[in-house]
């Protein structure tokens, strides 16, 4: 989990986790290549609507902004795995870098929650205890603990900023 | 060209351009994901607010499901929404 040490922010990321990262991080590039699936709910949420009540405003601000968007986003996942070590030990952020990986963990949350179907109502240690009891090696436990380690880190990330 | 004050004119036609003073809105809905202490972070981050003003909208976000936060400019509130998007947060335009 991330902590400040002066301007920097650090965190301990292992061998395993490290692969986590880089695996979410090439998934959402793949997702976000160069004509994303609009009918895809995670595409969706991550480039919304501008205009709710207005499709032609927003498919206008989607035709301006969208690529800068995409773009931003794919970045910033290939600098998280460069910033990644290979064989695990200690990430340290600039407050620059911090904010690319914030971001990026906050897609790979958004995209797993989606997945997941995690709502606002969802009770996470409940949802892994059944996921368990139903089958311990199913993808969706996999898939559980992947997004509790993402919130876990995230949430150290932004306690850290604003330390 | 300067216009006199006090010169009868035409009533001015009001309802030519329906809500054209009514204030363009930047609004944050909730969404089951994102974490309150990252929201209250990126209205900080993005809009300069204090502390407190940043926890306040992330709380109403929160709580009613809603909240704006930022008016003025249509053009701005565009902005601003893509920077939200930016960051992963579901915002829309509208005008109040």
């Amino acid at each position: 989990m991330f902590y400040r040490d002066g301007a920097e922010l650090v965190a301990h990321i292992d061998r395993d986790a490290a692969q986590v990262l880089r695996q979410c991080a090439a998934q959402l590039t793949e997702l976000l290549g160069d004509d994303p699936d609009r009918d895809d709910p995670v595409v969706a949420r991550l480039f919304p609507d501008m205009y709710r009540n207005d499709p032609e405003a927003a498919a206008e601000m989607r035709e301006l902004t969208e690529d800068d968007l995409r773009l931003a986003k794919v970045t910033g996942f290939s600098e998280m795995i460069a910033d990644l070590p290979r064989n695990g030990g200690d990430v340290r952020l600039t407050e620059e870098s911090a904010d690319v990986w914030v971001r990026g963990l906050t897609d790979m949350r958004l995209a797993l929650g989606l997945r997941l179907d995690i709502r606002d109502d969802t009770d996470f240690e409940a949802e892994i205890d059944d996921a368990v009891a139903a089958d311990p090696t199913s993808n969706r436990v996999r898939q559980l603990a992947v997004y509790g380690y993402l919130t876990g880190l995230q949430g150290s990330l932004v306690d850290a900023l604003m330390d | 060209m300067a216009t006199p004050l006090a010169v009868p004119t035409e009533t001015p036609d009001v309802d030519e351009v329906p809500g054209a003073d009514r204030p363009w809105v930047t609004i944050v809905w909730n969404d089951p994901v994102n974490l309150m202490q990252y929201v209250t972070w990126v209205f900080q981050k993005l809009f300069g607010y204090s502390r407190e003003k940043a926890e306040s909208l992330m709380l109403d976000v929160h709580h009613k499901g809603k909240a704006v936060v930022s008016s003025g400019a249509r053009e701005k509130m565009e902005f601003d929404a893509s920077a939200l998007h930016g960051y992963g947060l579901w915002a829309t335009v509208d005008q109040q």
